[in-house]
Protein backbone atom coordinates (compact mmCIF):
# COMPACT_ATOMS: atom_id res chain seq x y z
CA UNK A 1 0.00 0.00 0.00
CA UNK A 2 1.08 3.56 -0.70
CA UNK A 3 2.47 5.62 2.14
CA UNK A 4 -0.04 7.81 3.95
CA UNK A 5 -0.32 11.57 3.32
CA UNK A 6 -0.25 13.13 6.78
CA UNK A 7 -3.48 14.97 7.56
CA UNK A 8 -5.49 13.76 4.52
CA UNK A 9 -8.87 12.10 5.12
CA UNK A 10 -10.59 12.39 1.76
CA UNK A 11 -14.23 12.18 0.83
CA UNK A 12 -15.79 8.76 0.32
CA UNK A 13 -18.26 7.75 -2.35
CA UNK A 14 -21.13 5.45 -1.48
CA UNK A 15 -20.61 1.83 -2.54
CA UNK A 16 -21.10 1.85 -6.28
CA UNK A 17 -23.38 -0.40 -8.17
CA UNK A 18 -21.24 -2.59 -10.39
CA UNK A 19 -23.40 -2.02 -13.46
CA UNK A 20 -22.85 1.22 -15.34
CA UNK A 21 -25.98 3.13 -16.42
CA UNK A 22 -27.98 1.46 -19.17
CA UNK A 23 -26.30 -1.94 -18.83
CA UNK A 24 -27.80 -5.35 -17.98
CA UNK A 25 -26.10 -8.50 -16.77
CA UNK A 26 -25.58 -11.38 -19.16
CA UNK A 27 -24.79 -14.99 -18.34
CA UNK A 28 -23.17 -15.85 -21.64
CA UNK A 29 -20.39 -14.13 -23.57
CA UNK A 30 -21.81 -12.66 -26.78
CA UNK A 31 -19.57 -12.49 -29.83
CA UNK A 32 -19.79 -9.34 -31.92
CA UNK A 33 -17.54 -8.74 -34.85
CA UNK A 34 -16.87 -6.42 -37.73
CA UNK A 35 -15.35 -9.12 -39.85
CA UNK A 36 -14.23 -12.71 -40.17
CA UNK A 37 -12.06 -14.26 -37.47
CA UNK A 38 -8.55 -13.86 -38.82
CA UNK A 39 -6.53 -17.07 -38.79
CA UNK A 40 -3.19 -16.40 -37.05
CA UNK A 41 -0.57 -19.03 -36.23
CA UNK A 42 1.64 -18.60 -33.18
CA UNK A 43 4.61 -19.00 -35.55
CA UNK A 44 3.53 -16.00 -37.61
CA UNK A 45 2.17 -13.92 -34.73
CA UNK A 46 3.98 -10.71 -33.94
CA UNK A 47 3.09 -7.76 -31.72
CA UNK A 48 4.63 -4.39 -32.52
CA UNK A 49 4.74 -1.05 -30.75
CA UNK A 50 5.65 1.86 -33.01
CA UNK A 51 6.57 5.26 -31.62
CA UNK A 52 5.90 8.53 -33.39
CA UNK A 53 9.49 8.77 -34.62
CA UNK A 54 9.33 5.36 -36.27
CA UNK A 55 11.08 3.25 -33.61
CA UNK A 56 9.56 -0.24 -33.52
CA UNK A 57 9.57 -2.69 -30.65
CA UNK A 58 8.42 -6.22 -31.53
CA UNK A 59 7.59 -9.44 -29.70
CA UNK A 60 7.16 -12.89 -31.15
CA UNK A 61 4.72 -15.27 -29.47
CA UNK A 62 7.56 -16.93 -27.57
CA UNK A 63 8.87 -13.56 -26.45
CA UNK A 64 5.41 -12.58 -25.21
CA UNK A 65 5.12 -15.85 -23.29
CA UNK A 66 8.47 -15.17 -21.65
CA UNK A 67 7.25 -11.89 -20.14
CA UNK A 68 5.74 -11.80 -16.63
CA UNK A 69 1.99 -12.43 -16.93
CA UNK A 70 -0.85 -11.66 -14.54
CA UNK A 71 -4.20 -13.24 -13.79
CA UNK A 72 -6.89 -10.61 -13.36
CA UNK A 73 -10.62 -10.63 -12.62
CA UNK A 74 -12.50 -7.72 -14.14
CA UNK A 75 -15.98 -6.56 -15.13
CA UNK A 76 -16.53 -5.89 -18.84
CA UNK A 77 -19.16 -3.65 -20.43
CA UNK A 78 -20.22 -3.75 -24.06
CA UNK A 79 -21.68 -0.68 -25.75
CA UNK A 80 -24.57 -2.87 -26.90
CA UNK A 81 -25.60 -2.88 -23.22
CA UNK A 82 -24.54 -6.24 -21.88
CA UNK A 83 -22.12 -6.47 -18.98
CA UNK A 84 -20.30 -9.45 -17.60
CA UNK A 85 -18.92 -9.38 -14.07
CA UNK A 86 -15.89 -11.15 -12.62
CA UNK A 87 -14.42 -12.32 -15.90
CA UNK A 88 -11.04 -14.00 -15.51
CA UNK A 89 -8.19 -13.27 -17.85
CA UNK A 90 -4.50 -13.93 -18.10
CA UNK A 91 -2.15 -11.59 -19.92
CA UNK A 92 0.85 -9.32 -19.98
CA UNK A 93 0.36 -5.82 -18.63
CA UNK A 94 0.86 -2.94 -21.05
CA UNK A 95 3.07 -1.41 -18.34
CA UNK A 96 5.48 -4.31 -18.91
CA UNK A 97 5.36 -4.00 -22.70
CA UNK A 98 5.82 -0.23 -22.74
CA UNK A 99 8.45 -0.06 -20.01
CA UNK A 100 11.35 0.83 -22.30
CA UNK A 101 9.38 2.83 -24.84
CA UNK A 102 10.38 6.48 -25.24
CA UNK A 103 7.57 8.63 -26.52
CA UNK A 104 6.03 12.11 -26.38
CA UNK A 105 2.73 10.81 -27.71
CA UNK A 106 -0.53 11.16 -25.79
CA UNK A 107 -2.65 8.72 -27.81
CA UNK A 108 -2.51 5.25 -29.29
CA UNK A 109 -4.15 3.54 -32.24
CA UNK A 110 -4.51 -0.18 -31.65
CA UNK A 111 -4.33 -2.34 -34.78
CA UNK A 112 -5.75 -5.84 -35.17
CA UNK A 113 -5.22 -8.69 -37.57
CA UNK A 114 -8.05 -8.28 -40.08
CA UNK A 115 -7.79 -4.48 -40.15
CA UNK A 116 -9.81 -3.35 -37.12
CA UNK A 117 -8.55 -0.28 -35.28
CA UNK A 118 -9.50 1.62 -32.15
CA UNK A 119 -8.05 4.76 -30.54
CA UNK A 120 -7.37 5.52 -26.88
CA UNK A 121 -5.38 7.99 -24.75
CA UNK A 122 -2.01 6.46 -23.83
CA UNK A 123 -2.83 7.15 -20.15
CA UNK A 124 -5.71 4.69 -20.41
CA UNK A 125 -3.57 1.67 -21.22
CA UNK A 126 -1.02 2.29 -18.45
CA UNK A 127 -0.99 1.93 -14.66
CA UNK A 128 -2.52 -1.51 -14.48
CA UNK A 129 -5.45 -0.57 -16.71
CA UNK A 130 -4.71 -2.77 -19.74
CA UNK A 131 -3.27 -6.11 -20.81
CA UNK A 132 -2.45 -8.12 -23.90
CA UNK A 133 -4.61 -11.06 -22.85
CA UNK A 134 -4.10 -14.60 -24.10
CA UNK A 135 -6.07 -16.57 -21.52
CA UNK A 136 -9.77 -16.40 -20.63
CA UNK A 137 -11.62 -18.34 -17.94
CA UNK A 138 -8.69 -20.63 -17.28
CA UNK A 139 -8.14 -21.61 -20.94
CA UNK A 140 -6.41 -20.27 -24.02
CA UNK A 141 -8.34 -17.34 -25.47
CA UNK A 142 -10.42 -18.76 -28.33
CA UNK A 143 -10.23 -17.19 -31.80
CA UNK A 144 -13.87 -16.04 -31.74
CA UNK A 145 -13.14 -14.03 -28.58
CA UNK A 146 -9.95 -12.57 -29.99
CA UNK A 147 -7.34 -15.29 -29.66
CA UNK A 148 -4.37 -15.78 -29.85
CA UNK A 149 -4.28 -12.43 -28.01
CA UNK A 150 -6.46 -9.40 -27.60
CA UNK A 151 -6.18 -6.07 -25.88
CA UNK A 152 -8.09 -5.95 -22.58
CA UNK A 153 -9.07 -2.47 -21.30
CA UNK A 154 -11.99 -3.14 -18.94
CA UNK A 155 -12.59 0.41 -17.71
CA UNK A 156 -13.80 1.44 -21.19
CA UNK A 157 -16.56 -0.01 -23.37
CA UNK A 158 -15.43 -3.34 -24.71
CA UNK A 159 -15.05 -2.25 -28.35
CA UNK A 160 -11.80 -0.64 -27.15
CA UNK A 161 -10.51 -4.10 -26.14
CA UNK A 162 -9.42 -4.90 -29.67
CA UNK A 163 -9.50 -8.56 -30.60
CA UNK A 164 -6.61 -10.20 -32.49
CA UNK A 165 -4.27 -7.42 -31.40
CA UNK A 166 -1.33 -6.92 -33.71
CA UNK A 167 0.18 -3.52 -33.03
CA UNK A 168 0.07 -0.35 -30.97
CA UNK A 169 0.83 2.88 -32.77
CA UNK A 170 1.75 5.87 -30.60
CA UNK A 171 0.19 9.08 -31.92
CA UNK A 172 0.76 12.68 -30.83
CA UNK A 173 -2.84 13.57 -31.70
CA UNK A 174 -6.06 11.62 -31.40
CA UNK A 175 -7.48 10.03 -34.53
CA UNK A 176 -10.66 7.92 -34.75
CA UNK A 177 -10.48 4.18 -35.26
CA UNK A 178 -12.91 1.83 -36.99
CA UNK A 179 -16.07 2.44 -34.93
CA UNK A 180 -15.11 5.94 -33.81
CA UNK A 181 -15.16 7.00 -37.47
CA UNK A 182 -18.76 5.84 -37.69
CA UNK A 183 -20.29 7.56 -34.68
CA UNK A 184 -18.95 5.80 -31.62
CA UNK A 185 -17.32 7.86 -28.87
CA UNK A 186 -13.60 8.62 -28.98
CA UNK A 187 -13.15 7.79 -25.28
CA UNK A 188 -15.97 5.43 -24.25
CA UNK A 189 -16.37 5.63 -20.43
CA UNK A 190 -19.30 3.34 -19.50
CA UNK A 191 -19.82 5.22 -16.21
CA UNK A 192 -20.54 8.41 -18.12
CA UNK A 193 -22.40 6.47 -20.82
CA UNK A 194 -20.10 7.72 -23.57
CA UNK A 195 -21.42 5.41 -26.28
CA UNK A 196 -21.64 7.78 -29.25
CA UNK A 197 -19.85 10.90 -30.52
CA UNK A 198 -21.22 13.90 -28.67
CA UNK A 199 -22.30 11.97 -25.57
CA UNK B 1 -7.23 -4.41 -44.28
CA UNK B 2 -6.92 -8.17 -44.68
CA UNK B 3 -5.98 -9.56 -48.08
CA UNK B 4 -6.50 -13.14 -49.16
CA UNK B 5 -3.01 -13.18 -50.66
CA UNK B 6 -1.63 -13.46 -47.13
CA UNK B 7 -3.59 -16.64 -46.47
CA UNK B 8 -4.25 -18.08 -49.91
CA UNK B 9 -5.28 -21.49 -48.63
CA UNK B 10 -7.49 -20.35 -45.81
CA UNK B 11 -10.45 -18.23 -46.98
CA UNK B 12 -12.42 -16.68 -44.12
CA UNK B 13 -15.53 -18.46 -42.87
CA UNK B 14 -18.83 -17.17 -44.30
CA UNK B 15 -20.42 -14.32 -42.35
CA UNK B 16 -23.70 -14.89 -40.55
CA UNK B 17 -25.48 -12.47 -42.87
CA UNK B 18 -25.56 -11.34 -46.44
CA UNK B 19 -26.30 -7.95 -47.92
CA UNK B 20 -30.07 -8.38 -47.52
CA UNK B 21 -29.55 -7.40 -43.89
CA UNK B 22 -28.53 -3.95 -45.12
CA UNK B 23 -31.79 -3.41 -47.00
CA UNK B 24 -33.74 -2.13 -44.01
CA UNK B 25 -31.32 0.39 -42.53
CA UNK B 26 -30.28 1.67 -45.95
CA UNK B 27 -33.85 1.99 -47.23
CA UNK B 28 -34.06 5.18 -45.15
CA UNK B 29 -31.21 6.66 -47.12
CA UNK B 30 -31.68 5.37 -50.66
CA UNK B 31 -34.83 5.69 -52.73
CA UNK B 32 -33.87 2.57 -54.67
CA UNK B 33 -33.44 -0.93 -53.30
CA UNK B 34 -29.78 -0.97 -52.36
CA UNK B 35 -29.51 -4.77 -52.40
CA UNK B 36 -29.86 -4.78 -56.18
CA UNK B 37 -27.09 -2.22 -56.65
CA UNK B 38 -23.76 -3.51 -57.89
CA UNK B 39 -20.85 -2.36 -55.76
CA UNK B 40 -17.29 -2.32 -57.03
CA UNK B 41 -14.58 -3.00 -54.49
CA UNK B 42 -11.89 -0.31 -54.28
CA UNK B 43 -9.41 -2.92 -53.11
CA UNK B 44 -9.67 -5.81 -55.58
CA UNK B 45 -11.97 -4.35 -58.23
CA UNK B 46 -14.56 -7.14 -57.98
CA UNK B 47 -18.16 -6.14 -58.71
CA UNK B 48 -20.96 -7.80 -56.71
CA UNK B 49 -24.60 -7.15 -55.92
CA UNK B 50 -24.87 -5.67 -52.43
CA UNK B 51 -27.07 -8.66 -51.58
CA UNK B 52 -24.00 -10.91 -51.96
CA UNK B 53 -21.76 -9.02 -49.55
CA UNK B 54 -20.62 -10.77 -46.41
CA UNK B 55 -22.31 -8.74 -43.70
CA UNK B 56 -21.32 -8.57 -40.04
CA UNK B 57 -23.49 -7.05 -37.34
CA UNK B 58 -26.07 -5.59 -36.87
CA UNK B 59 -24.28 -4.59 -33.65
CA UNK B 60 -22.36 -2.40 -33.02
CA UNK B 61 -22.94 -1.57 -36.72
CA UNK B 62 -23.46 -3.17 -40.13
CA UNK B 63 -20.29 -3.96 -42.02
CA UNK B 64 -20.54 -5.21 -45.59
CA UNK B 65 -17.40 -6.91 -46.92
CA UNK B 66 -16.33 -7.88 -50.39
CA UNK B 67 -17.01 -11.57 -51.10
CA UNK B 68 -13.73 -11.68 -53.04
CA UNK B 69 -11.17 -10.09 -50.72
CA UNK B 70 -13.07 -9.32 -47.46
CA UNK B 71 -12.29 -5.61 -47.61
CA UNK B 72 -14.91 -3.36 -46.01
CA UNK B 73 -17.15 -1.82 -48.69
CA UNK B 74 -20.04 -0.34 -46.70
CA UNK B 75 -20.58 0.48 -43.04
CA UNK B 76 -23.78 1.72 -41.36
CA UNK B 77 -24.28 2.76 -37.74
CA UNK B 78 -27.53 4.00 -36.14
CA UNK B 79 -27.05 6.21 -33.09
CA UNK B 80 -29.93 7.80 -31.17
CA UNK B 81 -29.73 10.96 -33.26
CA UNK B 82 -27.97 10.03 -36.48
CA UNK B 83 -27.35 7.48 -39.21
CA UNK B 84 -23.72 7.16 -40.20
CA UNK B 85 -22.84 5.74 -43.59
CA UNK B 86 -19.36 4.98 -44.90
CA UNK B 87 -19.03 4.09 -48.56
CA UNK B 88 -15.26 4.63 -48.67
CA UNK B 89 -14.44 1.04 -49.57
CA UNK B 90 -16.76 1.11 -52.56
CA UNK B 91 -15.29 2.52 -55.75
CA UNK B 92 -18.80 2.82 -57.14
CA UNK B 93 -22.43 1.78 -56.73
CA UNK B 94 -24.50 1.10 -59.82
CA UNK B 95 -28.25 0.61 -60.10
CA UNK B 96 -29.81 -0.79 -63.31
CA UNK B 97 -31.44 2.02 -65.38
CA UNK B 98 -34.96 0.55 -65.42
CA UNK B 99 -35.18 0.47 -61.62
CA UNK B 100 -34.29 4.18 -61.51
CA UNK B 101 -36.85 4.94 -64.25
CA UNK B 102 -39.64 2.92 -62.67
CA UNK B 103 -39.23 4.79 -59.38
CA UNK B 104 -39.53 8.11 -61.16
CA UNK B 105 -42.74 7.01 -62.90
CA UNK B 106 -44.32 5.48 -59.81
CA UNK C 1 6.49 16.15 -38.46
CA UNK C 2 8.70 14.11 -36.16
CA UNK C 3 8.75 15.42 -32.65
CA UNK C 4 11.67 14.97 -30.29
CA UNK C 5 11.04 12.49 -27.51
CA UNK C 6 10.61 13.80 -23.98
CA UNK C 7 13.26 13.28 -21.33
CA UNK C 8 13.19 9.91 -19.58
CA UNK C 9 11.67 6.66 -20.80
CA UNK C 10 8.01 5.93 -20.20
CA UNK C 11 8.75 4.03 -17.00
CA UNK C 12 10.60 7.00 -15.50
CA UNK C 13 7.61 9.22 -16.12
CA UNK C 14 5.10 6.68 -14.73
CA UNK C 15 6.86 6.18 -11.40
CA UNK C 16 5.26 7.66 -8.30
CA UNK C 17 7.88 9.74 -6.50
CA UNK C 18 7.97 11.41 -3.09
CA UNK C 19 7.47 15.17 -3.35
CA UNK C 20 8.36 17.20 -0.24
CA UNK C 21 6.84 20.63 0.37
CA UNK C 22 9.70 23.08 0.88
CA UNK C 23 7.93 26.40 0.40
CA UNK C 24 4.40 27.77 0.11
CA UNK C 25 3.39 31.26 -1.00
CA UNK C 26 0.02 32.87 -1.72
CA UNK C 27 -0.51 33.73 -5.37
CA UNK C 28 -3.93 35.39 -5.05
CA UNK C 29 -6.65 35.37 -2.35
CA UNK C 30 -7.76 31.96 -3.66
CA UNK C 31 -4.58 30.36 -4.99
CA UNK C 32 -1.32 29.16 -3.52
CA UNK C 33 2.00 28.21 -5.11
CA UNK C 34 3.72 25.14 -3.70
CA UNK C 35 7.40 24.48 -4.20
CA UNK C 36 8.09 20.74 -4.04
CA UNK C 37 11.35 18.86 -4.05
CA UNK C 38 11.23 15.57 -5.97
CA UNK C 39 14.27 13.27 -5.75
CA UNK C 40 15.37 12.07 -9.17
CA UNK C 41 12.98 14.29 -11.11
CA UNK C 42 13.50 13.41 -14.82
CA UNK C 43 12.91 16.97 -15.97
CA UNK C 44 9.98 18.57 -17.75
CA UNK C 45 9.09 21.02 -20.50
CA UNK C 46 6.99 24.20 -20.14
CA UNK C 47 3.32 23.27 -20.51
CA UNK C 48 3.46 19.80 -19.02
CA UNK C 49 1.61 18.73 -15.90
CA UNK C 50 1.98 16.23 -13.08
CA UNK C 51 -0.36 13.90 -11.19
CA UNK C 52 -0.51 14.36 -7.42
CA UNK C 53 -1.84 11.55 -5.23
CA UNK C 54 -2.97 11.77 -1.60
CA UNK C 55 -3.43 8.63 0.51
CA UNK C 56 -5.67 8.46 3.59
CA UNK C 57 -4.82 6.16 6.54
CA UNK C 58 -7.21 3.44 5.30
CA UNK C 59 -5.65 3.37 1.85
CA UNK C 60 -8.20 5.56 0.09
CA UNK C 61 -6.50 7.67 -2.56
CA UNK C 62 -7.40 10.83 -4.44
CA UNK C 63 -5.43 11.88 -7.52
CA UNK C 64 -5.51 15.20 -9.38
CA UNK C 65 -3.51 16.76 -12.21
CA UNK C 66 -1.70 20.08 -11.81
CA UNK C 67 0.21 22.05 -14.42
CA UNK C 68 3.81 22.84 -13.60
CA UNK C 69 4.10 26.61 -13.18
CA UNK C 70 7.83 27.08 -13.72
CA UNK C 71 10.44 25.70 -16.11
CA UNK C 72 12.78 22.87 -15.19
CA UNK C 73 14.95 23.60 -12.17
CA UNK C 74 16.77 20.49 -11.01
CA UNK C 75 14.61 18.55 -8.54
CA UNK C 76 12.21 21.44 -7.86
CA UNK C 77 8.64 21.58 -9.12
CA UNK C 78 6.34 24.58 -8.72
CA UNK C 79 2.59 24.04 -8.73
CA UNK C 80 -0.06 26.75 -8.35
CA UNK C 81 -3.16 25.29 -6.73
CA UNK C 82 -6.49 27.09 -7.07
CA UNK C 83 -8.77 26.38 -4.10
CA UNK C 84 -11.94 24.73 -5.44
CA UNK C 85 -14.88 25.48 -3.06
CA UNK C 86 -15.74 22.18 -1.31
CA UNK C 87 -12.91 20.48 -3.17
CA UNK C 88 -11.49 17.24 -1.86
CA UNK C 89 -7.85 17.84 -2.74
CA UNK C 90 -7.17 21.52 -3.44
CA UNK C 91 -8.03 22.91 0.03
CA UNK C 92 -5.75 20.25 1.56
CA UNK C 93 -2.85 21.11 -0.73
CA UNK C 94 -3.39 24.84 -0.38
CA UNK C 95 -3.72 24.91 3.41
CA UNK C 96 -3.35 21.48 5.01
CA UNK C 97 -0.05 20.11 3.74
CA UNK C 98 2.71 21.13 6.15
CA UNK C 99 6.24 22.17 5.23
CA UNK C 100 8.42 19.07 5.20
CA UNK C 101 5.45 16.74 4.54
CA UNK C 102 5.21 14.75 1.33
CA UNK C 103 2.74 13.73 -1.32
CA UNK C 104 3.17 11.30 -4.18
CA UNK C 105 3.82 12.86 -7.56
CA UNK C 106 4.24 11.44 -11.05
CA UNK C 107 5.17 12.89 -14.41
CA UNK C 108 5.77 14.83 -16.44
CA UNK C 109 2.61 14.25 -18.46
CA UNK C 110 1.69 15.68 -21.85
CA UNK C 111 3.45 15.73 -25.21
CA UNK C 112 1.58 18.21 -27.36
CA UNK C 113 0.83 21.14 -25.06
CA UNK C 114 4.49 22.06 -24.64
CA UNK C 115 6.66 24.96 -25.78
CA UNK C 116 10.24 24.35 -26.79
CA UNK C 117 12.52 27.41 -27.21
CA UNK C 118 13.67 26.13 -30.61
CA UNK C 119 10.14 26.20 -32.06
CA UNK C 120 9.85 28.81 -34.82
CA UNK C 121 7.61 31.83 -34.72
CA UNK C 122 5.74 34.06 -32.32
CA UNK C 123 3.66 32.58 -29.49
CA UNK C 124 0.14 33.62 -28.51
CA UNK C 125 -0.97 32.47 -25.06
CA UNK C 126 -4.65 32.67 -24.08
CA UNK C 127 -5.55 31.86 -20.47
CA UNK C 128 -8.88 31.51 -18.70
CA UNK C 129 -8.54 31.87 -14.93
CA UNK C 130 -6.13 29.26 -13.56
CA UNK C 131 -5.43 28.17 -17.15
CA UNK C 132 -2.63 30.70 -16.79
CA UNK C 133 -0.50 28.23 -14.83
CA UNK C 134 1.04 26.17 -17.67
CA UNK C 135 1.32 29.28 -19.83
CA UNK C 136 3.27 30.96 -17.01
CA UNK C 137 5.80 28.16 -17.28
CA UNK C 138 6.20 29.01 -20.96
CA UNK C 139 6.45 32.75 -20.25
CA UNK C 140 9.06 32.18 -17.55
CA UNK C 141 11.06 29.94 -19.87
CA UNK C 142 10.97 32.60 -22.58
CA UNK C 143 12.05 35.28 -20.16
CA UNK C 144 15.33 33.48 -19.51
CA UNK C 145 15.80 32.11 -23.06
CA UNK C 146 14.92 35.39 -24.80
CA UNK C 147 14.06 35.57 -28.48
CA UNK C 148 10.53 34.90 -29.73
CA UNK C 149 7.71 37.40 -29.50
CA UNK C 150 5.17 36.36 -26.85
CA UNK C 151 1.71 37.72 -26.21
CA UNK C 152 -0.43 36.67 -23.26
CA UNK C 153 -4.15 37.40 -23.19
CA UNK C 154 -5.44 36.46 -19.76
CA UNK C 155 -9.15 36.37 -18.92
CA UNK C 156 -10.11 36.73 -15.24
CA UNK C 157 -13.32 37.59 -13.42
CA UNK C 158 -11.95 40.46 -11.36
CA UNK C 159 -8.58 42.06 -10.54
CA UNK C 160 -8.33 39.97 -7.34
CA UNK C 161 -8.29 36.77 -9.41
CA UNK C 162 -5.11 37.59 -11.30
CA UNK C 163 -2.32 35.11 -10.56
CA UNK C 164 1.33 36.20 -10.55
CA UNK C 165 0.19 39.84 -10.65
CA UNK C 166 3.52 41.50 -9.86
CA UNK C 167 5.47 39.16 -12.09
CA UNK C 168 3.13 39.80 -15.02
CA UNK C 169 3.55 43.53 -14.51
CA UNK C 170 7.34 43.12 -14.62
CA UNK C 171 7.15 40.85 -17.69
CA UNK C 172 5.11 43.36 -19.64
CA UNK C 173 8.17 45.63 -19.56
CA UNK C 174 10.36 42.97 -21.24
CA UNK C 175 10.99 43.70 -24.95
CA UNK C 176 9.10 41.21 -27.13
CA UNK C 177 6.56 40.35 -24.42
CA UNK C 178 3.00 41.73 -24.36
CA UNK C 179 0.58 41.11 -21.51
CA UNK C 180 -3.14 41.86 -21.83
CA UNK C 181 -5.58 41.30 -18.98
CA UNK C 182 -9.27 40.94 -19.79
CA UNK C 183 -11.70 41.32 -16.88
CA UNK C 184 -15.04 39.62 -17.42
CA UNK C 185 -17.06 40.67 -14.32
CA UNK C 186 -15.30 43.57 -12.64
CA UNK C 187 -12.66 45.78 -14.24
CA UNK C 188 -10.17 47.93 -12.30
CA UNK C 189 -11.18 51.56 -11.83
CA UNK C 190 -10.13 53.64 -14.83
CA UNK C 191 -9.50 50.62 -17.06
CA UNK C 192 -10.09 51.59 -20.73
CA UNK C 193 -11.64 48.16 -21.38
CA UNK C 194 -14.97 47.71 -19.54
CA UNK C 195 -15.73 44.35 -17.92
CA UNK C 196 -17.02 41.75 -20.38
CA UNK C 197 -16.35 38.41 -22.04
CA UNK C 198 -13.21 37.92 -24.11
CA UNK C 199 -13.97 38.76 -27.74
CA UNK C 200 -12.17 38.45 -31.06
CA UNK C 201 -10.90 42.03 -30.85
CA UNK C 202 -9.19 41.24 -27.54
CA UNK C 203 -7.27 38.44 -29.23
CA UNK C 204 -6.00 40.33 -32.22
CA UNK C 205 -3.47 43.16 -32.03
CA UNK C 206 -0.93 44.73 -34.43
CA UNK C 207 1.55 42.00 -35.30
CA UNK C 208 -0.65 39.28 -33.79
CA UNK C 209 -2.98 38.21 -36.56
CA UNK C 210 -3.24 34.94 -38.41
CA UNK C 211 -0.83 36.29 -41.04
CA UNK C 212 2.03 36.24 -38.55
CA UNK C 213 1.23 32.57 -37.92
CA UNK C 214 1.73 32.42 -34.16
CA UNK C 215 1.59 29.12 -32.34
CA UNK C 216 -1.40 29.53 -30.05
CA UNK C 217 -1.71 27.88 -26.65
CA UNK C 218 -5.14 28.06 -25.02
CA UNK C 219 -5.76 26.82 -21.48
CA UNK C 220 -8.66 27.07 -19.05
CA UNK C 221 -12.10 25.59 -18.39
CA UNK C 222 -13.46 23.46 -21.23
CA UNK C 223 -16.12 25.97 -22.37
CA UNK C 224 -13.58 28.78 -22.44
CA UNK C 225 -11.04 26.77 -24.42
CA UNK C 226 -13.58 25.68 -27.01
CA UNK C 227 -14.93 29.17 -27.64
CA UNK C 228 -11.43 30.68 -27.87
CA UNK C 229 -10.30 27.94 -30.27
CA UNK C 230 -13.39 28.65 -32.41
CA UNK C 231 -12.61 32.40 -32.35
CA UNK C 232 -9.01 31.79 -33.40
CA UNK C 233 -10.08 29.57 -36.29
CA UNK C 234 -12.73 32.11 -37.33
CA UNK C 235 -10.10 34.85 -37.45
CA UNK C 236 -7.94 32.76 -39.75
CA UNK C 237 -5.52 30.89 -37.51
CA UNK C 238 -4.86 27.38 -38.78
CA UNK C 239 -6.24 24.62 -36.59
CA UNK C 240 -2.79 23.01 -36.62
CA UNK C 241 -1.34 26.13 -34.95
CA UNK C 242 -3.74 25.96 -32.02
CA UNK C 243 -2.86 23.79 -29.03
CA UNK C 244 -5.34 23.43 -26.22
CA UNK C 245 -5.47 22.14 -22.66
CA UNK C 246 -8.84 21.84 -20.96
CA UNK C 247 -9.32 21.91 -17.20
CA UNK C 248 -12.31 19.72 -16.65
CA UNK C 249 -13.13 16.68 -14.53
CA UNK C 250 -10.05 14.45 -14.40
CA UNK C 251 -9.99 12.40 -17.56
CA UNK C 252 -11.44 13.16 -20.99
Amino acid sequence: MDFVTRGFEGRRRGSDDRLPPGQYLTGDFPVLSAGPTPPVDHDEWELWVATEDGTRHTWSWDELMALPAESVTVDIHCVTSWSKLDTEWRGVSLDTLLEDVETAADFVMVHSYGGYTTNLPLEDILDGKAWVAFGYDGDDLTPEHGGPARLLVPHLYFWKSAKWVRGIELMPDDSPGFWEQLGYHDYGDPWREQRYQGD
Amino acid sequence: MSHPQQHPHRPGPPADWDGNLMAGPLSELFALDVTTAVVRCRGCGAANEVARLRVYGPEPGLVGRCPGCDDVLLRVVRTPDAIWLDLGGAASLRWPAESAGSEAQA
Amino acid sequence: MARAALPGGLSARRTWREARLVERRPESPTAVTLLLEVDGWPGHLPGQHVDVRLTAPDGYTATRSYSVAAPQDGDRIELTVQRVPDGEVSPFLADGLALGDSVRLRGPVGGWFVWRPDQPGPVLLVAGGSGLVPLMSMLRARATAGGKAFRLVCSVRSPADVLYRDELAALSAVPGVEIQLVHTREAPAGDPRPAGRLLAEDLSAPGWTATEGPTCYVCGPTGFVESIADLLVLTGHGADRIRTERFGPSGP
